[in-house]
């Protein structure tokens, strides 16, 4: 078995890389993948509460990386799903722990037992942010449609793409689509024209995201919720499935491609 | 290129709408973050493009705008430079080669050897 390393970044922080990832591994596992997610944020510890995994911790990334642990014994295993771990970040350490090369080692060890391997990037574009991208073999760039975040987006894209990486696809997470249809917010298809990569997925901002890490069962699990069901496309798209989107939620609808229409643009 | 209200009606629409702004003030900003000139070539740029300018007129050098602009349907990027100017011909004109001075009378500017690049 050749399992896939997928890494989810963003640049900017808190634009959702850490809710998705946790979304997106539950997904995996809950289609019966064999799904291993790494938390590469060191110092900044979150996959393991938004999963409601955080009491069971005992060694962590540099744990195994330092050799104080195998990979076996920091590797947590999600309850309701027995093919579902998670390898937490160390809390006390910073990003210079672990190094790329660290990362690819680890992560070649890890292809062999599992489909997927995900990996959630912290923001910014130093250290931690590379550690992340070596092992990647499909990257999944996060971000709001808001200008700060679309802006830091371009820069990662750049990266990735100077590494010959990629091509990455996008997430576009929080999107209100009231606002898009009154042309107050950036449709889809307005970011990905601007950033220049294929969609994977559109998920609506959501009060249930904040309810459902609160309590550590992550969104894709509720069949009623919107952004569960955006998840769950995602992870089939991720799988190789073509799942079309909804031509409304793309483009916002008639409303804003009549504005697009009029505004030249 | 106009929009097809412009076209219609030959006025800008009434208002941009805040959606279309952040669109096309990302599309403006990140054509100079993918190039990533650093400021001290864009400023040695900005300043030879004057140098060649003000051989023909004389400018006003606080007033020159030079900006990278975004694609517009298709076409490239551009770098776009705004050189307001007062009169034409102040300075006279640029030297020509030495052994030719003496035959050189004053020319219009036409008649210089343009610059190269455009
Ligand atoms: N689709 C969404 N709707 C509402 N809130 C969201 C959504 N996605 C993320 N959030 C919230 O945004 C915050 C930042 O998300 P997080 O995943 O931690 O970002 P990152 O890992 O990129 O820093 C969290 O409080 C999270 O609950
Ligand atoms: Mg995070």
């Amino acid at each position: 078995m050749a399992g896939k390393v997928v890494t989810v970044t963003s640049g900017k922080g808190g634009v959702g890389k850490t809710t998705s990832t946790a979304n997106l591994g539950m997904g995996l596992a809950r289609l019966g993948k064999k799904v291993v997610m790494i938390d590469a944020d060191i110092g900044l510890r979150n996959l393991d509460i938004v999963m409601g995994l955080e009491n069971r911790i005992v060694y962590d990334l540099v744990d195994v990386v330092e050799g104080r642990a195998k990979v076996k014994q920091a590797m947590i295993r999600h309850k309701q799903f027995p093919d579902l771990y998670l390898i937490p970040a160390a809390q006390t350490r910073d990003k210079s722990a672990v190094s790329p090369s660290d990362m690819v080692q680890l992560c070649n060890e890890l292809r062999r037992e599992f489909d997927f391997i995900l990996i959630d990037s912290p923001a910014g574009i130093e250290r931690g942010f590379r550690n992340a991208m070596a092992p990647a073999d499909d990257i999944l760039i996060v971000t709001n449609p808001e200008v700060s975040a679309v802006r830091d987006a371009d820069r990662v894209i750049g990266l990735i793409e100077a590494e010959n990486k990629g091509p990455a696809r996008l997430i576009l997470n929080r999107v209100k689509i009231e606002l898009v249809r009154k042309g107050e917010m950036m449709s889809a298809d307005d970011v990905t024209d601007i950033l220049g990569i294929k969609l994977i997925g559109i998920v609506p901002d959501d009060e249930g995201v904040v309810s459902a890490s609160n309590s550590g069962e992550p969104v894709v699990l509720s069949d009623k919720s919107r952004s569960g069901q955006a998840y769950r496309d995602i992870v089939r798209r991720l799988t190789g499935e073509d799942v079309p989107f909804a031509p409304l939620e793309q483009s916002g609808g008639l409303l804003a491609k009549i504005g697009r229409l009029f505004g030249g643009r | 290129m106009p929009s097809l209200w412009e076209r219609l009606f030959g006025r800008p629409a009434e208002r941009e709408s805040s959606a279309q702004a952040a669109k096309r003030r990302l599309q403006f900003v990140l054509v100079h973050d993918r190039i990533n000139l650093p400021p001290d070539i864009m400023a040695a740029m900005k300043q030879e493009i004057l140098d060649v300018i003000s051989k023909y007129v004389q400018v006003s050098e606080d007033a020159i705008d030079i900006a990278l602009h975004p694609s517009e349907g298709g076409s490239l990027n551009r770098l776009v430079a705004e050189v307001p100017f007062t009169k034409s011909i102040v300075a006279p004109p640029p030297p020509l080669d030495e052994d030719s001075d003496l035959e050189a009378p004053a020319q219009a500017p036409e008649e210089v050897d343009p610059p190269e690049a455009r």
